[in-house]
């Protein structure tokens, strides 16, 4: 499965990342980040990509699975 | 562009969207509910934004400059005496409310955070160069705004320099431009500059001898201190919320076509057009426009410059003020570089004033586009 580390970076680049990582329309692709800002900004790029948007947090950092619908 | 335009003159679309949130949000669920929240905040923001800068034009800031985190940092640092430009030396409270009012919103929802560690010094020089861009201009892209919003027809030239400047920053953001990632940091690193610039309101205000205060020109117009550091703190706090910056709105739109955050720019913009409509300071025109000149050339390139720096730096700087208020320890450093790049501006005649742009102000913002663009030749990491 494919795996964006985006921790740390901050905004725009874990969507462009994101956006990188979600161009040949896989079929599922996971996003680490850890920053509410970027959680909400890669959560609503991906569903405006048509992608389902599951979230887990741990010790501060969101663990985001963009799954295709 | 062709985006851009639809948008523009669709602004009254914005309106119903606001009501249709007020009724999601009553009913709490929906699939657009996450989409529309945000475009209810950020709206809200402008629309305070806006009307705050009205309210403090009026009640004693400068003309068009309800807010200006450049000018404002400008004034701060003149009144530290980093700086002895007799006419910009004032402790402006709304810089410490925003940076305050963003630090208590984001420890109640959990949001702050000490980390930093990304490029720091890179940072540090892009604030200064930001700086020399804005204060050719004459204002930070919030400013830009807020002239707009008064008629000052040479703040849309620096509004087309600042979108072409945001173009050329997210080609270089696609070509792989990175400052790095940050790390936690401790406690202290993230509580650093909150803590000192409250020391410094509490210093103004109890040993006011210490500083250095303007008698005369935009230094001495100021709205009275309570009600500067009340707003200052509302507005911070709501920009924590929203992620207000006015870089994103347009880069985002650019690269993602998203603008959800156009709309707080649009807000901005409406709500100062009509407040200045009703307080009557709202006057279209290039010439004899408050703390501004009209050297077209000179105000395109600022503002590009302002916007091409603002992309490297992952915001504009009034979300910087709000992002090192969250613990966010690389944009104090830049916050830092924005108060010495001030002080450089008016310790060496960088600085343009409403008679015009300076040789020595020429030759910076030029040198300025150079260093950015061996920043982003250094900094760039391939996929």
């Amino acid at each position: 499965m494919n795996t964006v580390d985006a921790r740390g970076l901050l905004c725009p680049e874990p969507v462009v990342l994101a956006q990188k990582a979600i161009k040949g329309a896989p079929a599922e692709v996971t996003v680490l980040v850890d920053a509410v800002a970027a959680k909400e900004n890669v959560t609503r790029f991906a569903k405006s990509r048509g992608y389902e948007v599951e979230s887990s947090e741990e010790n501060g950092e969101y663990s985001l699975k963009l799954t295709k619908k | 562009m062709l985006e851009y335009i639809r948008i523009l003159s669709n602004f009254q679309v914005c309106l119903a969207i606001y009501k249709d949130v007020r009724f999601e949000k009553m009913k709490g669920i929906g699939k657009t509910y996450m989409l529309k929240k945000r475009n209810f905040w950020v709206i809200l923001t402008g629309v305070v934004i806006g009307a705050s800068a009205v309210l403090l034009t009026a009640l004693g800031n400068p003309g068009n400059m309800g807010f200006c985190i450049a000018c404002f940092i400008r004034d701060t640092a003149g009144a530290a005496k980093l700086h002895t430009a007799a006419v910009v030396q004032y402790v402006r409270p709304e810089i410490i409310g925003m940076i305050i009012g963003a630090m208590a919103i984001a420890m109640l929802s959990r949001e702050f955070k000490p980390r930093g560690g990304s490029s720091p010094m890179t940072r540090f020089i892009i604030a200064v160069v930001v700086m020399i861009g804005a204060l050719m201009f004459l204002g930070c892209p919030l400013r830009m705004m807020l002239r707009i919003g008064g008629g000052d027809l040479n703040a849309v030239v620096g509004l087309v320099g600042f979108i072409g400047g945001i173009f050329v920053g997210t080609l270089w953001l696609k070509g792989g431009f990175t400052l790095k990632r940050a790390y936690s940091q401790s406690l202290t690193e993230g509580v650093a500059l909150p803590f000192a610039v409250v020391l410094i309101m509490v210093l103004s205000i109890a040993v006011p001898t210490l500083f250095a205060w303007s008698e005369s020109g935009p230094g001495a117009a100021h709205a009275p201190v309570a009600i500067a550091l009340i707003v200052g703190l509302l507005v911070g706090g709501l920009c924590q919320r929203s992620r207000f910056c006015t870089v994103a709105g347009n880069r985002d739109a650019m690269m993602f076509k998203d603008f959800s955050m156009l709309w707080g720019f649009l807000a901005v913009i409406v709500t100062t057009i009509v407040g200045n409509l009703i307080t009557g300071s709202f006057h279209l025109s290039f010439a004899d426009q408050p703390v501004a000149h009209t050297d077209g050339l000179w105000n395109f390139l600022g503002m590009a410059l302002v916007g091409w720096g603002s992309v490297m730096l992952g915001g504009c700087p009034l979300r910087q003020l709000i992002l090192a208020g969250e613990g966010n320890t690389d944009s104090a450093i830049t916050v830092t570089g924005f108060f010495v790049g001030a002080a450089i501006c008016h310790n060496f005649g960088l600085a343009s004033s409403g008679a015009g742009p300076t040789t020595n102000g020429m030759i910076a913002v030029v040198a300025g586009f150079v260093v950015l663009t061996v920043i982003g030749l250094l900094n760039r990491e391939r996929a």
